[in-house]
């Protein structure tokens, strides 16, 4: 019977302590437990929930879709964004706790896609409204590409600080901009 | 019964309220005077041998700028017997400015929501309408921008209805915000380095 061996499982004889950084475990747990938002807008939506069902299974990556902003960490603007749901986008995007990210999916909701020139009712690119971490270009893009951007929000959380003042956090985008006062 | 029949059997009851057949297309229509059009909606749907109990579609057409046609705006009723198997359609001309024609919601409910298309995208008001307001845009929305002299405001709400010069820029320059070459590096990129 082979041994149960993993990054830290029985690598050590006796009880030890490991040496980490505050930001390692930190982000280690923020990218490991993204917790979307159940939110679809148009077509992309479709891919998202293939992404989430069990043949491409975001499970892996710890993402539980929730029913509410108020316990989502991530974003996923699956979908054209019109002028009129932009105005919910950003609500539900100010009623995320923070640390909160957002996944731009497809051409309609990184710059208003086939809508660029004639769309009278989209908004041309949904970072107009919320602060975007990572932009999938597709029309839409497949689970492989949705999930190869939730790879590469992962690496952003994992190079994110933690803990340290006066630095702008990644998650906390939205918060940057305001000045300290105002926070408090 | 077959268009010509039908196109005679409603000019024969609203004379002249009943103008122009056109029998030579694909789906053949009769002009109707916009003041009688519920009158007409009403016979279409209760009598027993046209029994038109089906409105398939209601849609307005915005002839502004049409090569040797007086510029006008159309509404077009799709109906269908489920009974006979047959349909029709009908057109009203209209004015293309305070156009309001009386609603046919009380013979096919689904006008309800097909008319408040009309008037959303077109501003065509529909007088005896139950609930007449906006069904797609958003209700502070100015304007119909399915109307050909449309043309898109700067803001919305504050925020861009138009792309800007900036984002024509960032387009151009090839950033990857939406279309273009995909970036393959492989995400773990960085354990590899260490």
């Amino acid at each position: 019977m082979t041994e149960i061996t993993g990054v830290i499982q029985n690598r050590f004889s006796d009880q030890s302590v490991v040496f980490t950084t505050v930001d390692n475990v930190v982000n280690w747990a923020r990218k490991s437990s993204l917790w979307p938002m159940t939110f679809g807008l148009a077509c992309c939506a479709i891919e998202m929930m293939a992404t989430g069902a069990s043949r491409y299974d975001w499970d892996r990556f710890g993402m539980i879709p929730r029913g509410t902003p108020r316990q989502s960490d991530l974003m996923i603007v699956a979908g054209t964004v019109t002028l009129k749901m932009a105005t919910r986008v950003k609500r539900l995007y100010e009623q995320m706790p923070e640390p909160k990210y957002v996944i731009s999916m497809g051409s309609c909701a990184n710059n208003g896609g086939p809508y660029w020139k004639y769309g009278y009712h989209v908004l041309k690119g949904v970072d107009e409204v919320v602060p975007v971490d990572v932009y999938v270009p597709g029309c839409p893009p497949r689970p492989e590409a949705l999930l190869y951007g939730v790879m590469k929000l992962q690496e952003k959380i994992q190079e994110d600080h933690v803990l340290r003042r006066r630095q702008p956090s990644l998650g906390s985008l939205a918060g940057s901009s305001m000045a300290i006062e105002a926070a408090k | 019964m077959d268009a010509q029949a039908l196109h005679d059997r409603l000019a024969a009851r609203f004379a002249e309220k009943v103008t122009t057949f056109q029998a030579d297309a694909l789906q053949p229509w009769t002009v109707v005077a916009g003041d009688a059009i519920a009158e007409v909606a009403a016979f279409c749907k209760s009598e027993p041998d046209l029994a038109f109990d089906n409105l398939m579609c209601l849609s307005a057409v915005d002839y502004a700028a049409v090569k040797d046609v007086e510029p006008h705006m159309e509404l077009v009723y799709h109906l269908f017997s489920y009974r006979h198997n047959h349909m029709h359609v009908l057109k009203v001309m209209l004015p293309r400015d305070g156009a309001a024609v009386p609603t046919v919601e009380n013979t096919w409910g689904v006008a309800n929501w097909h008319e408040r298309e009309a008037y959303d995208m077109f501003g065509i008001g529909f007088t005896g309408h139950s609930d007449l307001r906006r069904i797609l845009l958003p209700d502070d929305w100015v304007g119909y921008p399915l109307r050909k002299d449309w043309v898109d405001p700067d803001f919305y709400n504050g925020m861009h209805v138009k792309p800007t010069q900036q984002m024509a820029e960032r387009f151009q320059a090839g950033e990857k915000i939406g279309v273009g070459p995909f970036d393959f590096t492989p995400p773990n990129a960085h354990v590899d380095e260490s």
